[in-house]
């Protein structure tokens, strides 16, 4: 079971304490009916599925509540860091 | 001697006989005996079948890497388990032990019959064979192969046992008690670490457990460790996988080694989280590969030397050893020394180190380098040898009743393989090494390939004079590859080790090839003429052996699978003979029978009281959330396809959820008590996931926005009131709160007290009837719930469960998100497109709305449907036809999401979900279901009282 740091809590806590929420970094458009289908889909289908570094977001569910953002390794599934939401991507 | 036991030595007790039984058969053996060495002792050389030819199978190995001696042990009813090696059963009085697979008895088996026909059984038989005719599978191929496979018979009855299991948190973990373990044990004793040793056997010791010279130092480690407080030793315990960040799962068991199970759990899961591990798992040593070297009395040389040095068991009064390596001279100089007879010494290196010539001499035993074992005579057990040289082949019979195998060490990566350590290849040992760790963790002893194993040559098949292709010389004893079937795989073109054990099945079995891996990969390596390292290696993954489901379960099991969510008026309907349902993971009424009522009685009982008087129902389950802050109606606005900014305070809304792909997700009726101030209502199994939802955009989306989101779904107990007398049994019971019809009109809360407790009151209606929702702190729930019964009495009141309620909404029209919708339903599709804000400029799935294929013609959109027989209630999930008549497979245009018997409409009804259905009203559908196919007409959705006059009363 991995252990994953809360950059709120300041822990590493075991990761059933955490749920995954997909992909980081995606930002919802401000004006969403202002965009093109083809962005639209961009926005709500196209993901990454890197080999390697990943940018994703975590909640700690089962802890303070907060959502935050990792960059984890797919392949080795080692986490190099996490960070606070709306801090720059890593 | 007598039998077999030795005069002298062991570790076993001579003064503790305990008596066991094995396939019925009665025998003694020592206190310290495994049910191996106890039954060598007895002379008893046959232990099981083998899993595919049925051959005769002894012991292999004195440890858990035995892959041949697999026995069921029986307890009594419930406490039987399989595949339990013998090697790692303890005796103790009582045992009933049986041997497996076989019939109908080990010795006189019927399946052995597959080794007469071995030649047919090539690998990757099943492939090739069970291909054609297609038709036999069925009927013929797939039950003859399941009576055939599997090792021992899965346990018929429960499980009467427990389970515990703990986390274990230390700075050190060691993993094996041999010399290497409990040396960082003892050095790392003095300082201030929490330390925990693990050992699979019942004592500490490991290799030293069979070296009578180390027992002193033994004895004074294992004192040492006991007193000191910061290390916990833990026997019979198995590290059995290695996980992420020094994670380690460890089952101990804790009573199957005594004669009585006790009260006790019987075996206890440890999930330690570890600072640093150090791994000191040993060695394994390797068989030779020779024909005949899974006859009964056939072992390995470490094996043997256990069996004298630790049980005080001779293997065989006239012993053959086979070395390919100095340390199996060394365990036939001990065995001489402990009394054993040895008939010969054979070894296929041209020459060995002068002193273990020396010491043979010296005690006499016959020596015969550069030759091997080509044979072996006997089924049962064995009677003799025939070797031969390597260069001439000239053959020679050594009569004898048991053949050592000393074929070089493999060091037991297993563990530091899960932790995703990397191996490198050894040429001198013929084995991977532990090289660059992933985790903090360190291997020592024989595990590390640091440590001296003696010489020893690596050699994948003996020399044989025979024909390699005729002869049955196994690798993996427990699923039966022999060194043919390797070379089979690679003339049939695999290449890669990966391929080869999947195609041959060599390594797969329940012992994940510990004895078998190393000598497939040197055959393969072999007849590709490759080295080993270019081949590659198999993974090994958790578990190192196998483990029982009860431990992995725990207490995890029965009512404590999952927890079950109960109202505080559960008890009360409980006490009333409610009927009850799982809806997520709450448990609800579903109906309340009377005596001899059968539900759909029940249920039109209730729902006619529903209609015609008052029914009382639990709605405690409905998610709740309170949206509180000066930004609450606008964050509301934003998730909502409602608006909810003009709503006032005092009134209540339905809202309705979608996900940013414009589907619905969730809906429900919320109220605003204050400006900043939201009572949400959610579905009873969405509740969680709105407000993980909600959460998700307030946090990450709108972080400038000055809302808090609080779950209070069990901080209120909620009682539905339904029913034209519903105000006149709720009138004197509450305090502070007009109810009439223009002072409380439909839709709208009111806060004030109800029996003296604090009310959140919402005039809603989800029955189509004048209709209440009593929301009181929930330790008072049950309590309001009896007054309300009490005050309704003269109204004869009535409860009722989840069934009626959902036939009530049905009758109105109103959808069941999750039920009705599937996640691919868009408020339009579901005849809600007038919940949906068209003015507001966004909110969450607005903009999908206008995706491309959410406009597209031919979308399922929720319909009514009336059988034009009124009597025929349809199949909920039954699928839908336009024509009848057409050829199969019909083309489906939709199915039925919901469908009841109304008792208030005399009929039946339904939804359904069909393509381009709102174009349909009137129109004839087909709903073919087997022996009959029924016809129905598409209407509306709402089936009672459209005008809604009932509910503004």
């Amino acid at each position: 079971m991995i252990l994953i740091h809360c950059p709120y809590c300041d822990e590493k806590r075991p990761e059933i304490e955490f749920a995954n929420a997909g992909q980081a970094h995606i930002a919802r458009p401000i004006d969403p009916s202002g965009e093109s289908d083809a962005d639209w889909e961009t926005y709500l289908f196209i993901r990454a599925n890197p080999r390697g570094r990943h940018h994703e977001r975590w909640r700690h569910v089962h802890g303070c509540g907060r959502f935050f953002n990792a960059v984890r390794d797919t392949v080795t599934d080692k986490f190099e860091t996490t960070y606070k939401a709306g801090e720059p991507r890593r | 001697m007598s039998g077999f036991r030795l005069e002298t030595g062991g570790r076993v007790d001579r003064n503790q006989p305990v008596q066991f039984r094995f396939d019925g058969t009665s025998y003694q053996g020592l206190e310290g005996d495994t049910l191996a060495s106890a039954l060598l002792a007895n002379g008893v050389m046959l232990f099981g079948r083998s899993f595919k030819y049925h051959r005769p199978r002894g012991i292999l190995a004195a440890g858990s890497e035995e892959p041949n001696a697999l026995v069921s042990v029986d307890r009594g009813p419930g406490r039987f388990t399989p595949n339990l090696r013998a090697t790692g059963v303890e005796i103790h009085a009582g045992l009933n032990a049986v041997s497996q697979n076989r019939w109908p008895s080990l010795k006189a088996d019927f399946g052995a019959i597959n080794d007469r026909l071995g030649m047919f059984f090539p690998a990757g038989f099943y492939n090739k064979t069970f291909m054609w005719p297609r038709s036999f599978w069925d009927k013929v191929y797939e039950p003859a192969i399941r009576q055939m496979a599997g090792l021992g018979d899965a346990p018929t009855a429960e499980d009467p046992d427990h389970y515990a299991s703990t986390y274990a948190h230390c700075d050190l973990l060691i993993v094996g008690a041999g010399p290497a373990g409990i040396d960082a044990a003892l050095g790392s004793m003095d300082t201030n670490k929490r330390i925990i040793l693990i050992d699979e056997q019942d004592e500490l010791g490991g290799g030293a457990l069979a070296d009578p010279a180390l027992w002193p130092w033994l004895e004074r480690s294992h004192k040492a460790l006991i007193d000191a407080p910061n290390v916990t030793i833990l026997t019979r315990t198995t590290a059995f996988g290695y996980y992420h960040d020094n994670f380690i799962g460890a089952v101990q068991r804790l009573t199957d080694h005594l004669p009585k199970p006790g009260d006790g759990a019987r075996e206890k899961l440890w999930r330690i989280r570890a600072g640093e591990v150090v791994l000191a798992q040993g060695a394994i040593e390797r068989p030779l590969v020779f024909e005949g070297n899974d006859t009964p009395g056939v072992m390995l040389s470490s094996a043997a030397k256990i069996f004298a040095t630790r049980y005080g068991v001779a293997v065989g009064k006239a012993v053959v050893l086979m070395a390919a390596h100095d340390s199996g001279w060394h365990d036939v100089f001990a065995l001489a020394k402990a009394g054993v007879g040895i008939a010969a010494i054979i070894d296929v290196r041209e020459r060995v180190d002068s002193a273990l010539m020396q010491e043979a001499g010296r005690l006499g035993i016959a020596v015969h380098l550069n030759h091997s074992v080509m044979g072996v005579s006997g089924r049962h057990s064995v009677r003799a040898v025939q070797i031969c040289n390597n260069d001439d082949y000239l053959a020679r019979r050594i009569d004898c009743d048991a053949v050592l195998m000393a074929g070089g060490w493999t060091p037991s990566v297993h563990l530091w393989s899960h932790s995703k350590g990397s191996l490198k290849w050894r040429d001198d040992l013929g084995a991977y090494v532990p090289d660059q760790p992933n985790e903090n963790v360190r291997c020592v002893g024989g595990c590390s390939g640091d440590w001296d194993f003696g010489n020893g040559a690596v050699i994948d098949v003996l020399p044989t004079p025979k024909d390699h292709s005729r002869i049955k010389a196994f690798v993996d004893f427990q699923n039966d590859v022999t060194a043919k079937d390797i070379k089979l795989a690679v003339r049939e073109g695999f290449r890669s080790i990966e391929h080869i054990k999947r195609y041959t099945t060599n390594g797969m079995a329940t012992d994940q090839g510990k004895t078998s891996n190393l000598n497939g990969l040197q055959i393969a390596s072999s007849a590709l003429d490759k080295p080993v390292p270019d081949i590659g290696l198999t993974s090994f993954r958790p578990p190192y052996t196998p483990q029982t489901f009860g431990a992995l379960a725990g207490h995890a099991k029965g009512a404590l699978f999952q927890p079950t969510r109960t109202t505080n008026i559960d008890s009360w309907a409980d006490a009333h003979g409610a009927v009850f349902e799982l809806v997520a993971q709450w448990r609800r009424a579903r109906y309340f029978p009377k005596s001899g009522e059968d539900m759909h009685a029940a249920v039109n009982r209730e729902c006619v009281a529903v209609r015609s008087s008052v029914g009382i129902f639990d709605a405690s389950t409905l998610g709740k959330i309170e949206v509180v802050g000066p930004d609450a109606a606008e964050f509301l606005n934003r998730m909502y396809t409602n608006p909810w900014k003009a709503l006032e305070p005092g009134r209540c809304r339905y809202g309705l959820l979608l996900k940013e792909d414009g589907f619905i997700t969730d809906d429900g009726v919320s109220a605003r008590l204050a400006p900043d101030r939201f009572h949400l209502t959610t579905t009873t199994g969405g509740a969680a996931r709105v407000l993980n939802m909600m959460e998700d955009y307030l946090q990450t989306e709108w972080p400038d926005l000055d809302v808090w989101l609080t779950s209070t779904t069990e901080q209120y107990a909620v009682i539905a009131l339904q029913g034209p007398n519903a105000r006149k049994v709720l009138e004197p019971l509450v305090e502070g709160i007009d109810l009439s019809a223009e002072a409380f009109p439909h839709m709208a809360i009111r806060e004030g007290m109800i029996c003296g407790i604090p009310t959140r009151l919402f005039r809603v209606s989800f029955t189509g009837e004048l209709g209440f929702e009593i929301n009181v702190p929930t330790a008072y729930g049950r309590a309001v719930w009896e007054r309300l019964m009490a005050q309704g009495a003269q109204y004869d009141i009535t409860p009722y469960g989840t069934e009626a309620m959902h036939v009530l909404r049905a009758e109105k029209g109103f959808i069941i998100v999750g039920q009705d919708t599937d996640g691919t339903v868009t408020p339009f599709d579901a005849g809600l497109d007038w919940a949906v804000g068209k003015k507001k400029p966004d909110f969450v799935g607005k903009r999908s709305m206008a995706r491309p294929d959410i406009v597209a013609p031919g979308r399922k959109q929720l319909v009514g449907l009336l059988t034009d027989d009124p009597n025929v209630v349809l199949e909920e999930g039954a699928q839908i036809v336009a024509d009848p008549k057409q050829p199969v497979p019909m083309t489906m245009i939709g199915h039925v999401t919901s469908s009841y018997w109304s008792e208030t409409l005399g009929r039946s009804i339904a939804f359904a979900l069909v393509a381009g259905g709102h174009e349909m009203t009137g129109d004839t559908l087909h709903i073919p279901m087997p022996g009959k196919t029924h016809i129905a007409k598409v209407s509306g959705l709402v089936f009672y009282d459209p005008e809604g006059a009932r509910l503004h009363v």
